[in-house]
């Protein structure tokens, strides 16, 4: 198989929960594609219809509308038990009556695998996440990040298509997480397994995934590569979720009679060119109002003077970060930006509070955006 | 007993005589009552010395065993009745939001609240309208009826501590809804059917008011065959006979605790 085949799609999923006018859609008209294996995230606040959709694949909930297909066979009306496909829950939800191995064979002997094959198998499973010493002991007596991988291993035993994760790292502290952040990368590599990931923690999802897809309110804003998502985000949410980012709004307008030069109007009577700004495939062209989007670090500071084009502004405040500073500027208009820069020379700070600089808006930096 | 000083509790003068006084209050007729059970005179009241002969004369009285018996019939019987219905009903309740929900949840604790006597006589009238002959299956319908909150209730509390991914992990893990049933839930929740099964066991043997109204002839339980005995005074036979009772009384619900206790 090669690395692009389809191994989950969904086609037009909707998802209603209860019904009249108390009737939630926490799933409004999804269609996605994931390949053979991909780790892919579903990343969005709680209540963006992430965890819904992980449970429709996982066959745990059933979809109002639409179809979800695994290789193309419709999985609509199977069972979670009918289906190749295994999840790690947010709880892990070990069987607290069992021995860790006992978990781990749980599947494989509902699967009516032998005892001894399944054994061996747990023995496998325990090695590839490094507990293989602790078959004997009880889920309880694990910690939280021992317990997450004892979840993982029993997920991976059975061998699914497909390993569905619902925010498994959300109870691990800080350090455990970024630990388990690199182990699950490994184990999706590993395993060549599909995974499904689902978190609200957006600096899990770009460390880890292959492919993200943004959602809020039951709908998929962006799918891309964590590079994608981060450098050329369609939407003002998927900008404003993911990392920093300074937001102007204003009018569009044509400069003169040159179609290729058309200028971000702000309120405050300053312009910015957007020629050479790449095209926002989402977004409507007729629109005249827009909002665009910069990220701090793209933005480039100069002292006053040293460009015609610029935008004018003073700094209002330095804040140092130890790897990079932080310029809080205020336009001339009263509009706000967030810089960053890197400290590469050290100590030095270009600049200091209360000086006028100008600011470059570099046209491959700027996203015009849907709002 | 450790006494924890820090309970502000304890800045009351007066405490400590006041729960001596309650436990008192509340085991000292037990006490007696263990005590004049070993008893030699005739005359319940008056100690003249130790002997165990009460209780050889109880296990004689062929008309206490045959009471004893139908006890045990009716309180199995409704045990096991009540302990399936409480077990549905709890799985039911902890599963799924429905229309009602609240009120299928008070009616089926409801039996707890509403006075014995009314239930009585409301059963009975009851049995008299479908045509039930009175006797052993009308005193089992009947404590089956109120055994079922007290079995429920134990019952309930185990499924309401227990993950719900428990049963999607194992459904998940390509179990069906019986396999899941079978080795995961029923693992996790025997110890609440169990002691919810026995607190039934213990009710119904304990029951005087439904079985005195909705029993025949021949289904005497033990409980009205003690009522029998004192109309004619208190005898040592029957201090012998409730000490017994009380000891199979005690066993049974200290089963039931420890078992309740069990935690993985």
């Amino acid at each position: 198989m090669s690395d692009r085949d389809v191994v989950i799609s969904a086609r037009a999923v909707s998802k209603r929960f209860g019904s009249g006018p108390n009737a939630v859609l926490a799933l409004d008209d999804v269609s996605v594609d994931i390949y053979q294996n991909e780790f892919f995230t579903m990343l969005g606040p709680s209540g963006c219809g992430k965890t819904t959709l992980l449970r429709l694949i996982g066959g745990f909930e059933q979809a109002s509308s639409g179809e979800i297909a695994l290789e193309g066979k419709a999985l609509n009306n199977l069972p979670p038990f009918k289906r190749p496909i295994n999840t790690v829950f947010q709880s892990y939800a070990l069987f607290p009556h069992l021995t860790v191995r006992e978990n781990v064979t749980f599947g494989l002997e509902m699967q009516n695998m032998p005892k001894r094959d399944a054994n061996c198998r747990a023995d496998e499973m325990l090695e590839l996440v490094r507990l293989a010493e602790f078959g004997d002991r009880q889920p309880s007596q694990l910690s939280g990040g021992q317990q997450q991988r004892i979840a993982l291993a029993r997920a991976l035993a059975p061998a699914p298509k497909v390993l569905l994760l619902d925010e498994p790292l959300s109870a691990l502290d800080l350090k455990l997480r970024k630990e388990m952040q690199i182990e699950l990368k490994r184990l999706q590599t590993e395993t060549g397994i599909t995974f499904i990931f689902v978190t609200h923690d957006q600096e899990e999802a770009l460390a880890m995934s292959d492919r993200i897809a943004v959602m809020k309110s039951g709908k998929i804003l962006q799918i891309g590569t964590p590079r994608d998502i981060y450098e050329t985000p369609t939407h003002r949410f998927v900008a404003d979720f993911i990392g920093d980012s300074n937001f102007l709004q204003g009018d569009i307008h044509q400069n003169g009679n040159d179609a290729n030069n058309t200028i971000l109007a702000l309120p405050g009577g300053q312009t910015i060119s957007l020629a050479g700004v790449a095209e926002n495939p989402s977004r409507s062209a007729q629109q005249t109002s827009a909002t665009i989007a910069i990220r701090p670090e793209r933005i480039i500071l100069a002292p006053q003077g040293s460009s015609e084009t610029a935008l004018r502004g003073t700094i209002d405040d330095v804040v140092y970060f130890g790897t990079d500073t932080t310029y809080h500027i205020r336009l001339d208009d009263q509009t706000r930006l967030l810089t960053r820069v890197q400290n590469r020379d050290g100590a030095t700070m270009p600049f200091a509070r209360g000086d006028d600089v100008d600011v470059t808006l570099p046209a491959a930096a700027i996203r015009v955006l849907v709002d | 007993m450790k006494i924890d000083r820090t309970n502000p509790i304890w800045r009351f003068h007066g405490i400590t005589p006041m729960a001596i006084f309650f436990f008192a209050y509340l085991y000292l007729p037990i006490i007696v009552l263990l005590v004049l059970s070993f008893n030699e005179n005739r005359l319940a009241t008056i100690w003249t010395g130790f002997s165990t002969q009460w209780y050889s004369v109880v296990l004689d009285n062929s008309d206490m065993l045959r009471a004893a018996q139908n006890s045990l019939v009716i309180g199995l019987s409704a045990t096991v009745i009540a302990t399936i219905a409480a077990t549905l009903a709890a799985m039911g309740m902890a599963r799924g939001r429905f229309r009602g929900e609240s009120g299928v949840a008070a009616m089926l604790t409801l039996p707890l609240l509403v006075p014995e006597i009314v239930t009585a006589i409301a059963t009975l009238l009851f049995f008299i309208v479908i045509g039930v002959k009175l006797g052993l299956i009308s005193i089992i319908a009947a404590h089956t009826v109120f055994c079922i909150p007290f079995a429920y209730l134990p019952i309930r509390a185990r499924l309401d501590g227990m993950d719900p991914a428990l049963i999607e992990a194992a459904n998940d893990l390509y179990a069906n809804e019986w396999q899941a049933f079978k080795r995961v839930t029923f693992p996790l929740l025997w110890p609440g059917i169990l002691s919810g099964a026995m607190l039934s066991f213990i009710i119904s043997l304990d029951d005087f008011v439904i079985s005195y109204f909705v029993g025949g002839a021949g289904s005497t339980t033990l409980p009205i065959y003690i009522f029998g005995m004192i109309r004619i005074g208190i005898t040592p036979e029957v201090n012998a006979i409730s000490a017994l009772m009380l000891i199979i009384s005690i066993i049974f619900v200290s089963i039931s605790f420890l078992i309740d206790r069990i935690r993985y």
